[in-house]
């Protein structure tokens, strides 16, 4: 029997004015899964996931955190999730510690301060004010402030915008140990690159809509099933045994190199290409003198159903 | 109902502490201001040269000055948190709002008493109190004052379009009732017309109520001066209940 979902949204519309923010979203989010909302900035996802926190209420649809109403039952949800807002700062003059202490001290439940302080690497930091911190030694402070509250879920606004990318991973490695101790995660980013590293499911939204809901990896196959292979070989008759294949839709020599001598093949085709490829190229023995392959990411995916880029 | 109310304070008020100038700022300025004004008032025979709120209301003009100080850096503060999105990331605890702004009021009303503490102190090593000057009562009722004041300012908090203008525009509202609050001239000498634009702002009645019980005439003497201030209290609070922006 499959569990009940962590997180329930229905058809929820929320406007403000005369803008539409975010209308007839709807996505589930399952026990123990990175889920996230990727999509440009001003698509949505922060109205969303302010909506799920209860720190907004939709005009219309529902929503349910933990089989509870976040607008309704704010504070008993409170308890039992962990929120990082987008681009909320602490008092400047704050230590980690006492940031810590105080958050530790509003929950029923807290976990070890000084322990979550010393897994998210702030030990050094304890006693830095919050405005002498790096970007990612905020957004780790940020993080065991989600933890605190030892929360089933936890929410995660854009957590790595404006870090750079070795801060970044190290993010991703936390976020990535938040699901190992079995809790549920649901981010934001407009980083293709961060959601195919680390969701096991994204809602692609755009313009307050959801176009596509699905694991990276299944999104790209359902969207942009096409392949390229690049193969520089001298072997005259390659290019035949390409087009043999029946994956393969062309077969065309890079016009920047010479055909015949160390000469660069393209070969377009959709799904399993590059299998086929590598066993044509075994069968025949064709000699290779490099092999390179192109295979679409969530960018070509978001590009193809939007018909824009996401920018960062 | 107050969970979290005394560390938030504690913490508002160490790092208020840390402040550069925090601590001069709120305490110690107001005090050389104090000694300075006292000084030149001792160094003159002739008392009645002098400007009556020097030679008679000083501590009057000196405790409104430590209010106004106190309201406008709370109008700071609160903009300075709302801009920073400090006040949504506490929002999102378990942490009520009113908690959370109930802790700034209180570290406000805590530093106005220790700077009347102090100018006090001071004040009483190169000019004697009068003992008759009922203190405990007196530094009530400033309290009680700073707190009605505190009100509008977090309607002014709610107005302020961001943290740049919080002090140009708090000194904007707060100082030019100064000039009307009896102070200075008396309200009954003003023209009819500013007469009612005094009686319209707090600050004259807290002038009224600090210069009474300084005057030793007690609260039952100042009775109608403390109900206007609750009233304005409660309805600013009012306004600002309605208009307050956390974001």
């Amino acid at each position: 029997m499959p569990s009940p979902p962590v997180v329930h949204v229905a058809a929820i519309r929320k406007t403000y004015g005369r803008t539409v923010a975010v209308d007839e979203v709807s996505f589930n989010v399952q026990p123990g899964e990175i889920f996230g909302l990727i999509g440009p900035n001003g698509a949505g996802k922060t109205t969303t996931m302010e909506c799920v926190e209860g720190l907004r209420v939709p005009d219309r649809g529902a929503i349910s955190v933990l089989g509870l109403d976040p607008a309704r039952n704010r504070h008993a949800l409170q308890e039992r999730i962990g929120v990082q807002l987008q681009e909320a700062q602490l008092q400047k003059r704050i230590k980690v510690i006492e940031a810590v202490g105080l958050w530790a001290s509003l929950y029923q439940k807290p976990l070890d301060g000084d322990r979550l302080i010393e897994q998210l690497g702030l030990s050094d930091k304890r006693n830095a004010w919050f405005m002498t911190l790096s970007g990612g030694q905020k957004q780790r402070l940020f993080i065991a402030l989600a933890l605190i509250n030892d929360p089933e879920v936890v929410f995660l606004d854009e957590l790595t915008t404006g870090l750079d990318p070795q801060a970044r991973r190290a993010i991703w490695d936390l976020v990535r140990g938040i699901r190992q101790r079995g809790k549920t995660v649901l981010l934001t980013t407009h980083l293709m690159e961060e959601a195919e590293r680390l969701c096991d499911r994204v809602a692609i939204i755009d313009h307050g809509r959801i176009i596509d809901i699905g694991a990276p990896a299944e999104l790209v196959l359902r969207h942009c099933p096409e392949r390229t292979v690049f193969v520089a070989t001298d072997d005259v008759t390659a290019a035949e045994r390409f087009r043999a294949l029946p994956q393969v839709q062309s077969v065309v020599s890079d016009p920047s190199t010479a055909l015949g001598a160390g000469g660069q093949l393209i070969i377009r085709g959709q799904g399993d290409l590059v299998t086929e490829v590598i066993h044509c190229l075994a069968e025949h023995r064709i000699r290779v003198t490099d092999f390179r392959t192109e295979v679409p990411t969530l960018e070509d995916v978001f590009l193809k159903l939007t018909g824009h880029l996401i920018r960062d | 109902m107050l969970r979290g109310l005394w560390q938030l304070t504690w913490l508002e008020i160490k790092i208020f502490a840390r402040e550069p100038l925090g601590l001069v700022g709120s305490i110690a300025f107001p005090v050389l201001i104090f000694v300075v004004l006292r000084r030149a008032t001792g160094s003159v025979r002739g008392v009645a040269a002098l400007p009556r709120f020097v030679s008679v209301d000083l501590p009057v003009f000196a405790s409104v000055m430590i209010a106004a100080s106190a309201v406008l850096s709370l109008v700071a503060i609160i903009a300075i948190y709302r801009e920073g999105g400090i006040l949504k990331r506490l929002r999102a605890t378990p942490l009520r709002p009113h908690t959370i702004l109930t802790a700034h009021v209180l570290v406000k009303l805590l530093f106005t008493a220790v700077t009347l503490g102090a100018l006090i102190m001071v004040g009483r090593r190169i000019y004697p109190v009068d003992a008759g000057v009922p203190l405990l009562s007196y530094t009530v009722a400033l309290l009680f004052s700073t707190a009605s004041l505190i009100s509008l300012g977090f309607v002014l908090a709610s107005v302020v379009p961001t943290a740049r203008f919080a002090q140009p525009i708090g000194s904007l509202a707060l100082y030019p009732m100064l000039g009307f609050s009896g102070l200075f001239v008396p309200v009954e000498s003003l023209p009819p017309m500013l007469q009612a634009i005094a009686r319209a702002l707090p600050l004259t009645y807290a002038v009224s109520l600090l210069r009474g019980i300084w005057h030793g005439e007690g609260w039952a003497a100042h009775a109608s001066d403390a109900a206007i201030l609750a009233l304005m209290f409660l309805i600013f609070t009012a306004i600002a209940t309605k208009v307050f922006r956390w974001e």
